[in-house]
């Protein structure tokens, strides 16, 4: 099981998302076009996974045993490259290489670019269906390593999902946990409008899988979410983290249109501010 | 006449002895899975047609059947693929790579994720069910994508070892397997390399190079042989690797010619026609026809009539290559 943490450790975690707030804001400032809300609401739940739940090895990426973290909605890597930074697979400054030519960072991830990313992603749907074969894998190998997959709750739109999600039912993965970003939006709207998901915790449920919901910004209540799921042998569980769209910037968050647009430097400046004083609770020594 | 040093089967113009492609699939996965702990097997609702029902038996904690689901099917082959497995996925050509298409263009082969992709009732073979089930693009489809390998058959005998000989790169391959017993031509004895194209037909003084694939290079050897009886000498060059396509062969055939025509159960448009066509024109650019489906999907029925209608048989091959010639000369 993963240990539990207490509340030193619940702030330090919480200023390291924060941190990877601000990487994410200066990084997407640099490209000039990418996601901003996803990776920004994601990063509580990357901050957990890396610092705390996996067994990795920054300095070893390709540790045999390592548990294997899946991003499908490749478009939010910004999170996760911003979080692998932080963490040491590679120093912080490479950050500011995202989307341009002759970088390690592709605009979506690309595994043979990038040690420590486990599959290429950006086309949507099928990081689930991946995360079972590496699962399977584990099972054949009698491996004791788990499988993470993060999803978005827009991509259940497409029907790979679905397969994905009856196939581990049938087999009963248990090594496999998939983690939802339940954050309600998508490109054209807010997923209700666009594609109705709901009711999400009853489509899972009726496919045989485990079900928990859990606030995605509440890293101590996402790390028992991963512990429950681990202490449930006979169906593959579900996470579903409730999630705010950018996340940490008050002008972004809730806000559809930024889903795939980056800030500009005005807006930059705003959000580092913002992310810099912890919303003002904080005089920072910037200012 | 039969390259003697390829130990060609000599009967095959008289009493051929017939076998499926795709049986010789399922065989090498038999001989896989019992030398290999890695080989893993999918399918999507399809063992029996597909031939790996036997694997299933034998070997059921390495075999998966997804349901009709062939995105899910490939995605997952991926992920086994990246975590040490050797994943053959099975099902017919036109759901994978057809269905399939961006799933593993971007899980496997932009992953490059050890799976290979087993493309079954290819071409207007698969006769009565009709153009939804024969896959006539595929070649196309899985071609262009980059440092792809691209396999075709020739017989059940070569159809095991280009599936034995796939497990032993990590690179994606896709295989193109049919689904009626066709002659088989080569022996265990025939050398197989997917670098080396082999020139089955020889002649003295070759006026045309006709370069088949598949179950074709069959109806190529009867051409052949019939147009050595009206006095034209030709050359047959067996393409079951059409990438990578071995260009020094083929050069060197087209040099002694200067005329190719080329043989497929596919569409002309981006097929194995083309793909020498692309290489010739870089290099040593030749008078070439295409045999093959021309813009048209085909429809309903038994094989024999299929191929003779959409102009793949023997006779129709005789004629184009005389009508080549005339070209070449006039």
């Amino acid at each position: 099981m993963i240990e539990r943490i207490d509340s030193d450790q619940i702030r330090i975690l919480n200023e390291k998302a924060n941190k990877i707030r601000e990487l994410i804001i200066e990084m997407l400032l640099t490209a000039g076009s990418g996601h901003s809300a996803g990776p920004l609401g994601m990063a509580d739940i990357f901050t957990a996974f890396y610092f705390h739940i996996l067994n990795q090895d920054p300095k070893n990426p390709d540790m045999k045993d390592r548990d294997r973290l899946i991003l499908s909605n490749g478009h939010i890597c910004p999170v996760r490259y911003a979080t692998m930074a932080l963490r040491g697979y590679f120093d912080i400054s490479e950050l500011q290489t995202l989307r341009k030519i002759n970088s390690r960072l592709q605009g979506h991830p690309h595994r043979t670019s990038l040690p420590g990313v486990e599959t290429s992603s950006g086309p949507l749907g099928e990081g689930l269906s991946q995360g079972i074969g590496i699962a399977l894998a584990a099972k054949i190998d009698k491996a004791k390593y788990q499988v993470y997959v993060i999803a978005s709750d827009g991509e259940h739109q497409e029907g790979n999902i679905w397969e994905a999600v009856m196939f581990a039912g049938k087999m009963k993965l248990n090594n496999l946990t998939l983690v939802i970003d339940r954050n309600n939006i998508q490109i054209d709207g807010f997923t209700e409008d666009v594609m109705p998901l709901e009711p999400i915790v009853d489509k899972y449920k009726s496919f045989n899988w485990h079900v928990i919901e859990v606030d995605g910004h509440n890293i101590e209540a996402f790390i028992n979410a991963i512990n429950e799921a681990k202490s449930i042998f006979e169906k593959p569980t579900v996470i579903i983290a409730h999630t705010i769209p950018g996340k940490g910037v008050d002008f972004m968050e809730k806000d559809y249109l930024w889903h795939g647009s980056p800030p500009n430097k005005e807006q930059a400046r705003e959000a580092l501010k913002e992310l810099r004083t912890l919303g003002n609770k904080i005089i920072s020594e910037h200012q | 006449m039969l390259n003697k040093d390829l130990y060609l089967n000599e009967n095959i113009f008289e009493t051929p002895t017939l076998e499926a492609t795709r049986d010789g699939y399922g065989k090498a996965l038999l001989k896989l899975g019992e030398e290999n702990p890695n080989i893993v097997v999918l399918t999507a609702d399809l063992a029996e047609s597909t031939r790996v029902d036997e694997f299933a038996k034998n070997f059921p904690d390495r075999f998966f059947d997804c349901g009709v689901a062939e995105q899910n099917m490939a995605a997952i082959a991926a992920g086994l693929g990246v975590s040490g497995k050797i994943a053959y996925i099975s099902s017919y050509a036109v759901f994978s790579p057809g269905k399939n298409w961006e799933t593993l263009r971007t899980t496997v082969v932009y992953n490059h994720s050890n799976v290979k992709i087993a493309g079954h009732h290819a071409g207007i073979m698969t006769g009565p069910d009709g153009p939804t089930h024969q896959a006539t693009e595929d070649i196309a489809i899985t071609r262009c994508w980059p440092k792809m390998k691209v396999i075709v058959p020739a017989d059940s005998i070569e159809a095991y070892k280009a599936t034995y000989n796939s497990s032993e790169s990590e690179d994606p391959y896709y295989i193109r397997f049919t689904r009626d017993k066709t002659p088989v031509i080569t022996t265990s004895k025939t050398p197989y390399d997917e670098n080396k194209i082999q020139v089955f037909w020889v002649s003295n003084n070759p006026q045309v190079t006709i370069a088949a694939t598949g179950y074709m290079l069959y109806y190529a050897l009867i051409a052949a042989s019939n147009l050595q009886k009206e006095g034209v000498e030709t050359e047959v060059l067996n393409i079951s690797s059409i990438k990578p396509l071995d260009q020094d062969t083929i050069l060197k055939s087209v040099s002694k010619t200067n005329a190719l025509i080329t043989i497929e159960d596919h569409q002309v448009d981006g097929g194995m026609g083309s793909a020498i066509s692309e290489m010739l024109s870089r290099r040593r650019p030749t008078l070439q026809e295409f045999v093959g489906l021309q813009n048209t999907f085909a429809e309903s029925g038994d094989t024999k009539a299929l191929i003779e209608k959409y102009g793949l048989s023997s006779k129709s091959i005789q004629e184009k290559t005389i009508n080549l010639l005339k070209r070449k000369n006039g």
